[in-house]
Parts: structure tokens; sequence; C-alpha cells
């Protein structure tokens, strides 16, 4: 970019500047210094003259850089002449003569006062959601209640596929991670009771812990991050592209046609992947007091129907369709929550694994309590 | 660059050159074998039945789709045979208005019609912010849209964004795919002029698939038609008027063609455009 572009010189008050060679995007950056260097020039100046003659290209971005130096001499109160314009380029000139300037983006407030007000939104926007998901459940009553009297208006088909997808399809994934978490319970287990010599303990805990809390904690926590992302992601598609309008118009409800089939599955789904994670967990925790420490498999069982009693069993199971309805809720609100552009799909379908974990666990803590005070 | 002068017949400059190009899905052929060649400074109109391929001739053209056989030349460089460097050289000089505007939907307007600058041009904020601002203005929006997110814009000022996107580098070749289409017959006028404007104004070659026969009427120097996978005729508006070809009657003298071909009679809103 040796090429010069603009020349400047001055006699007396008078400024005669000539441009040269392209003034394109290409050259744009090392115009706009050169440009900018002329208008800071001091001195009194009355006159300017622009000769472009010398100009052999000239794009939009040339025409406003000389735009700019016409104005903001004339802004001066200089005469300011541009000469030697090839006919070509007189449309392209006019076109940007006529561009109102400035508009400058307006200025937040203070970072203190845009602080506590970004705190004061996400607490409103909290009471929102919660409001939303409040919303939700009522809803689906309703739609439960007009199921219950015409039960042939439930959409079957679209919960079995869903059952499939979001219990069926789990299944494997759900047995190996609960599998593993039950091991790495007993070999710690195993790992620290032997200090006191109670390795035989270490049943009693893994087949509490995994039947009341693991079992389901571990499952909800997986169907929030694998069926409730999806059904946020799903659902706020279908929002973006206006589906859900176009059901509802046909006069169809979304909560009966998309959402409660969704919700349904999961609360069907969710206590039967429990069952099962639950087994494969004390499976993985018989195997590993077996092998790592030296507990037979029949005084593991022995051990166990001693430790454990139905209660533990129900207790856990009880929770699960809860923690489906939660987290089934949650995915429904946010995907409903999306608005127009790709990154609002994001960040909806972050906001509900996170929420949805998050209550998640806040629910199993007040089962806890629950479960606590009424002795089970 | 010295390609670049290679002259096309009538002493014409050749800027979009498509041979022989046979495109397909599965076992489908959507385009068998087509040619065409666009001339600088000049709008040329494509037209063709719904699903004749016509969308996807052009991203063809911009390399989006692949194509089975034939070759692509824009600016006299092969696209097939092109290094890296060459082909984003040459995609610098094309915009592209995509048909549902393809508006960056988590960026403001302003930062849309940037993008392209910054990525490409090293150049001050303020600069920046001016140009944008020039921009929205040339194709006829006010400065206060620029804070705007696109899922805030109606259908015709999405359209206009994008166009103002597609400009932002001052392409030479300017790719619009149904650019009047979801507007009204006002706003679809006064775009079409603004296309035209442009066009003198910058100088551009405006490749434009359509429907539009106002559009095809009031600003398309060249139409090509694209049927059963080829071009079947390419030429000016009289050229398509007189021609027997049943599937250019049936398009440019069905009902809906008259309204447009009477007001096409009368002066045109566009002096010095036929």
């Amino acid at each position: 970019m040796s090429d010069i572009l603009l020349e400047a010189t001055a006699q007396g008050e008078q400024l005669r500047l000539a441009g040269a060679g392209a003034w394109t995007a290409e050259n744009a950056h090392n115009l706009e210094a050169l440009i900018d260097s002329e208008i800071r020039r001091g001195g009194t100046i009355s006159q300017v003259v622009i000769d472009m003659g010398r100009v052999d290209r000239l794009d939009t971005f040339g025409a406003w850089l000389l735009e700019r130096l016409t104005r903001s001499f004339t802004a001066r109160g200089c005469d300011t002449k541009v000469t030697g314009l090839k006919e070509d380029y007189r449309a392209l000139i006019d076109e940007v003569h006529g561009v109102k300037r400035e508009h400058k983006a307006e200025h937040h407030g203070s970072t203190l006062a845009s602080t506590i007000a970004s705190v004061g939104e996400n607490i409103v926007s909290v009471g929102h959601s919660f409001g939303a998901m409040v919303n939700m459940l009522g809803a689906l009553v309703v739609v439960l209640a007009r199921i219950v009297s015409h039960p042939r208006r439930f959409r079957f088909t679209s919960m079995v596929h869903q059952l499939d997808n979001v219990g069926w399809r789990a299944v494997p994934i759900i047995l190996l991670i609960t599998f593993l978490i039950g091991c790495i319970i007993a070999q710690q287990g195993i790992f620290h009771f032997r200090k006191f010599g109670a390795d035989i303990y270490v049943v009693d805990m893994v087949g509490i812990l995994v039947l009341r809390e693991l079992g389901v904690l571990i499952v909800a926590i997986m169907v929030a991050g694998r069926s409730g992302s999806a059904y946020t992601a799903e659902l706020g598609s279908m929002k973006m592209r206006e589906e859900i309008d176009a059901l509802r118009t046909m006069g169809f409800d979304p909560i009966e046609v998309l959402i409660l089939p969704r919700i349904v599955a999961l609360v069907i789904g969710v206590p039967i992947l429990t069952f099962l994670g639950s087994m494969a967990a004390l499976y993985g925790g018989g195997l590993v007091c077996w092998l790592y420490g030296g507990i037979d498999p029949d005084i593991f069982l022995a051990r166990l129907k001693e430790a454990i009693t139905l209660d533990h069993f129900k207790v856990g199971l009880i929770k699960a369709p809860f923690m489906a309805l939660i987290v089934g809720v949650v995915a429904c609100v946010e995907g409903l929550a999306v608005k127009g552009s790709a990154e609002s799909l994001g960040l909806q379908t972050t906001a509900s694994v996170v929420e949805s974990i998050f209550l998640v666990i806040v629910l199993d803590g007040l089962f806890a309590i629950f479960f606590a005070s009424i002795g089970m | 660059m010295a390609q670049e002068k290679a002259k096309g017949n009538g002493g014409k400059d050749v800027v979009i050159e498509v041979r022989d190009v046979v495109v397909g899905f599965g076992n489908h052929i959507v385009l068998d074998r087509v040619g065409l060649d666009v001339y600088r400074g000049e709008i040329l109109g494509f037209v063709g039945g719904s699903g004749a391929g016509k969308s996807v001739l052009m991203r063809a053209i911009i390399g989006l789709l692949p194509k089975r056989a034939g070759a692509i030349k824009i600016f006299g460089t092969d696209m097939a045979a092109a290094s890296d460097l060459e082909r984003q050289a040459i995609e610098r000089r094309w915009g592209i208005l995509f048909q549902q505007g393809a508006l960056f939907s988590s960026l403001t307007v302003r930062e849309n019609l940037q993008f392209p600058v910054r990525e490409y041009l090293d150049l001050s904020q303020d600069l920046l912010d001016e140009l944008a601002i020039a921009k929205l203005d040339m194709v006829g929006l006010d400065a206060s849209v620029c804070d705007k997110f696109p899922a805030e814009l109606s259908g015709g000022m999405t359209k206009r964004v994008a166009l103002a996107r597609a400009l932002a580098l001052d392409p030479e070749i300017v790719f619009l795919d149904e650019p009047t289409s979801g507007l009204d017959p006002i706003g679809a006028g006064e775009f079409d002029s603004l296309i035209a404007t442009l066009q003198r104004t910058l100088g551009l070659t405006v490749f434009m698939v359509t429907h539009d026969l106002d559009s095809l009427h009031t600003v398309c120097d060249r139409i090509a038609v694209l049927a059963d996978g080829k071009i079947i005729a390419a030429g000016t508006m009289d050229t398509m008027l007189a021609s027997t070809h049943p599937w250019l009657q049936a398009y440019f003298h069905g009902k809906r063609s008259r309204a447009s071909h009477l007001e096409a009679g009368m002066p045109s809103p566009l002096p010095g455009r036929a």
C-alpha cells in the first residue's frame, strides 16, 4: 500500500488536496488515517479544494471518507470544493451525501447502577419463571381434567414415541452410569470402613444410599441433561418457526398436543429408569464388595436383606415421578420461552438444564425432611 | 487478474461463466449440463418453476452445493481449481442476499452490517459506525434500526438489512434469492427500484432469482429461464415475449402476467431503464 492516496499542499489560507489511486475498501484503513490527519490540520484555512481527478477507483468506503473530509471542513467554516470527480461516481457521492450523520449508541449508566439493575432484573426474572412454572402446572391439570372426561383425546402414540426416546433409549447409559456409581461408593466404603473393621456395613451404606437417594438423583439429573434439554430445544425451535402458533390457530392446544405427552412419558419413564438404575448400582456395589472387599455374594445378599426394608425402596420410587414432573415442566416452560434468535434457544436450553437439576436437588431435600418426619 | 479481461460474446465482460454444470441429489438430477453467462454491470433475472432448481444453481455458483460435473468461473477463475486464498479473495467480491435474510440473530443490525467489514478490513470503530449508517441509508432505512435485533424487524426491513449486509464490502456481484418474495407490491416495487439505483451507483452485477414478473419487467436487463434442468432461454424481455416455447408462453403470457405486462407498457418508473 505504498501508493499515494492523498497529497496536501497549503498556499496561504488555501489548502489543496489531491486524491489518487484506489479509494476502495482495501485502502480504507490508510485513507482514513490520512484524511483524519488533514482534518486535524492546524492553522487558518478558509478554502479547501479537493481534486479527485487522479482517483481511478471509488467505492462506498472512499466516497464516505471523502464525504467525511468535506463535512468536517465545511463544519469549520471553510469553503470546500470537490473537483475532477469522474461522472461515473457522481451518483455514489450524491447517495452518500444524503446520509444523516451521527447516531451515537446510547450510553449505559454507571457500572454500579447497572450492576444493581441487573441484580434486580434477575430477581424479577426468577419470579417470572417461577410464575410460568406454576402456570404450566395449572394448565397441565386443566388439560388432564379434560382428558379424564374425554380419554380419547390423549395423544397415546405421541406419548409412546416420547417414552421410547426418554425411557427405552436412555436405559443403556443410565445402567452404565448407576453401575459405576455403585462401584465407586462400595469401593470408597470398603476402603474407609476397613480402618474400623466395619467392612460389612458397606452393604448397609450402599443399599440405603442407592435405594433412597442416589438411584433417583442420578437418574433425574441424567434425564434433565438428556431429555429435558431435548424437550427445550424441540419446543424452542418449534416456537421459533411459528409451529406452535400454527397448532394454536388450527384449534389445538399445544399443551395437550405437545407438552402433556412429553411430561406423561417422563413421569412413566423416570420411575422405571430409577428402578433399573438402583438395581444396576446395587449390582455394581455387590461386584466391588466381592472382588475388592472379599465379601461373598451370598453374604452380601443376606446382609442386604437385613439392612434394607421396603420403605427404603419405596422412598426412592415415590420421589421419582415428582422429579420427572419438575424436569418436564421446567423443560417445557423454558422451551416456550424461546424468542426469535438462535442465541435465545441456547440460553433457554442451558437455563432448562441448570434449573431442573437445581430444583431436583431442592425437592430431594424437601422429601428428606418429609420422610424423616413421617418416620419412613 | 489478467484473466478477468476475458471477453464474452458481444465484447462484454463475462463475470460469471457456468459451463455444463450438473447438480443432483441422490438419483435425482436437478441441473443437467446447465450453461449460463452473466455480464458485468447487468441485472440478470433468473426464473423457472418452483422446484426447478433456481436456488440450486445459485448455491452451486456460490459454492454451497457441490457440482457433479462442469465448470464455474467467476471473474475468470475456476472456483473448483482455486486455492483457498483465491477463493476467499473472490468471496470478498460478492455479496449474497438469502431468501430469509439469514441475518445473525444474536447480533444487532449494526453488528450484522459491521461483521464482514470487521473481519476483512482493519477500520476504526467510528468509521465502522458511520459506514453502517451510510449503508442503512442507502437501502432506505433509518439509523434508528441500528440497535435492533433481527427478530424485531418486519419482513421488508429484514430484506433491506440483509441487502445492506450483502453490500457491506462493496461487492462487484450481488446474488439475490427472491428479493421481493413476501413483500407487498408497493414494498416490492420500492425494493426493485432500490436495487436498480444501487446497481447504477455502485456499478453492480446483479444475479437475481425471482418469480416477480414486475421485477423482471422493470429492473432486469436480461432474463434466463431454467426448466427441465436446462437453461431454455436467455435474453431480453422482448425475446421472452416473442418466444414460442410453451413454458415461456405460459409464464409470460399467463393470466397473472397480463397486469404487469400492461403496467410495463406505461412510462417506466425508472428513467433510463427499459
